[in-house]
């Protein structure tokens, strides 16, 4: 039922009078040293009050306080799971490899920052266990498939093709069974950028169409055997991106890479635009948490350049448009 | 059975309805706005007037609709006159008279809740808007005032008929 977000939307509508809008982000990008920029953060209410938090930790902090307004407003977080899925293969990618390589047991227990749908210490029981049962099947699965195929080829690569693939997988499954427009095409767009990812930096390192065809997940939007074969050479993969919605990756590749990965997140942005003035259903939900993800990034990038004294230009290149 | 005793059944169910589904869709729709409301006023409790006149903008329908239906069970006699008095053609009538109020309130008052919480949103991000975020919502309440202004115009009338 639409109107069951009702209370929800409202009280997103007033939260997103503190995102970020290009005046907050110019307010830090004036900033004259990284210790500045921290207590420009600290003045918008970011972190937890406590001093000389350190920029990830503040982040996290920010990230952590996104997902309890939306557990919240919503009780369960199965509505945003197109979203949690990546958390999930990426908390399972971890499990596995520190299972097989004998990771030490303090390092397990800092392996799982993120939240995802699935509890992750029930991750490592199933990995350590060899009992994938454990596990619901879209996790389950692919899990026992890349545990196994890194138990007996140590390649991690192939490892991380199983579990990457089956993640986009499943985002594209959710965002289709979610019965919401805007995170159908959340999921389609986040699987589309991810296989003209891979299918880049394919083409730049030389692999095969085969291997590229194992690694490439299923788009309604792509053609991923046409994108497999044009992958082959940089100017026929330019070619075969000129007649996809994706035209505008070509361009961006061809600047560079970091123009590519703001081009992904441009094309984000202006996929939730729509949100700021649609008052029912859960989009305007998953757009504030789109939001609210893209300015932790940009913050992150203003931070790092900061840190690492970098030309202003050169950040101000990589920072994304901005929800608001 | 004589016919003419089905006139004032008829004419109640006509009072009945007018109150019924316009006062559904009001409580449907100041309950949408409300949760809307509670939404703005949980982040910021500064906007609580503001937004309590936009909730309220969908419950004028329920009061169209009692309106109608007292001056109905005035018109028939049931409050305190000679309910024998209605025949059947008159108690169709009214029955009739009623409708327009009781349709056109059940579904104006759910799409100016629509319109309202529209407008909450509107209010949150833009407090200064709020003279025009109240006028999105009210131009819906025009087509409940024409209902009303029909079937009170009717109900009005029918006594006067020589049926």
């Amino acid at each position: 039922m639409n109107e069951q977000y009702a209370y929800a939307v409202a009280r997103i509508r007033v939260k997103e009078l503190s995102l970020f809008n290009r005046q907050v982000i110019e307010r830090l990008m004036s900033c004259g040293s990284y210790e500045e920029c921290l207590r420009v953060l600290a003045e918008k209410g970011w972190g937890d009050g406590t001093p000389g938090l350190e920029a990830e930790c503040i982040l996290e902090m920010e990230r952590e306080k996104t997902w309890a307004l939306l557990r919240e407003l919503v009780g369960d977080l199965s509505v945003f799971r197109a979203f949690l899925y990546r958390s999930d293969f990426q908390n399972l990618k971890a499990a596995i490899k520190a299972v097989v390589t004998d990771a030490p047991e303090d390092l397990l227990q800092s392996l799982f920052p993120v939240q995802g749908m699935v509890d992750a210490q029930l991750m490592l029981r199933a990995v350590r266990e060899n009992d994938f049962a454990l596990l619901p099947a879209f996790l389950g699965d692919p899990g026992k498939e890349a545990y196994l195929a890194l138990l007996h080829t140590r390649d991690g690569q192939l490892c991380d093709i199983i579990l990457d693939k089956a993640a986009l997988c499943a985002t594209l499954l959710a965002g289709q069974e979610s019965g919401d427009e805007m995170i159908t095409q959340y999921a389609q767009l986040t699987v589309a950028t991810a296989d003209i990812k891979i299918a880049v930096r394919g083409q730049r390192t030389g692999k095969s169409a085969a291997f590229l065809r194992r690694a490439l997940a299923p788009c309604p939007t792509l053609d991923v055997e046409r994108l497999a074969q044009a992958a082959q050479k940089e100017e026929t993969l330019f070619q075969y991106l000129e007649t996809t919605p994706y035209t505008g990756a070509a361009k961006a590749i061809a600047r560079s890479a970091s123009a590519f990965e703001k081009w992904c997140d441009d094309e984000m942005m202006s996929l939730i635009a729509g949100q700021k003035s649609n008052p029912f259903t859960v989009a305007p939900l998953a757009a504030y948490l789109l939001a609210r993800e893209n300015e932790i990034k940009t913050v992150r990038m203003i931070l790092s350049g900061k840190r690492n004294h970098l030309d202003g230009d050169a950040i101000r290149a990589r920072l994304r448009d901005m929800y608001v | 059975m004589d016919i003419n005793s089905l006139g004032v059944p008829l004419a109640l169910l006509g009072a009945a309805l007018a109150a019924l589904l316009a006062g559904i869709g009001s409580a449907i729709g100041v309950g949408i706005a409300g949760e809307a409301a509670a939404g703005v006023v949980t982040e910021d409790p500064s906007k609580f007037g503001k937004v309590l006149v936009l909730q309220l903008l969908p419950g004028t329908q329920g009061i169209y609709g009692l309106l109608i239906a007292f001056l109905t069970l005035a018109n028939i006699g049931v409050l305190g006159g000679d309910p024998s008095q209605v025949t059947f053609a008159k108690g169709l009538l009214y029955f009739f008279a009623c409708l327009p109020m009781a349709f056109v309130g059940l579904w104006s008052a759910k799409h100016q809740a629509r319109a309202s919480v529209a407008s909450i949103g509107l209010v949150a991000k833009k407090p200064e808007q709020f003279g025009k975020s109240m006028i999105l919502p009210a131009m819906v309440e025009t087509y409940a005032v024409l209902a009303l202004l029909v079937s009170l115009l009717a109900v009005a009338n029918i006594g006067k008929l020589p049926l």
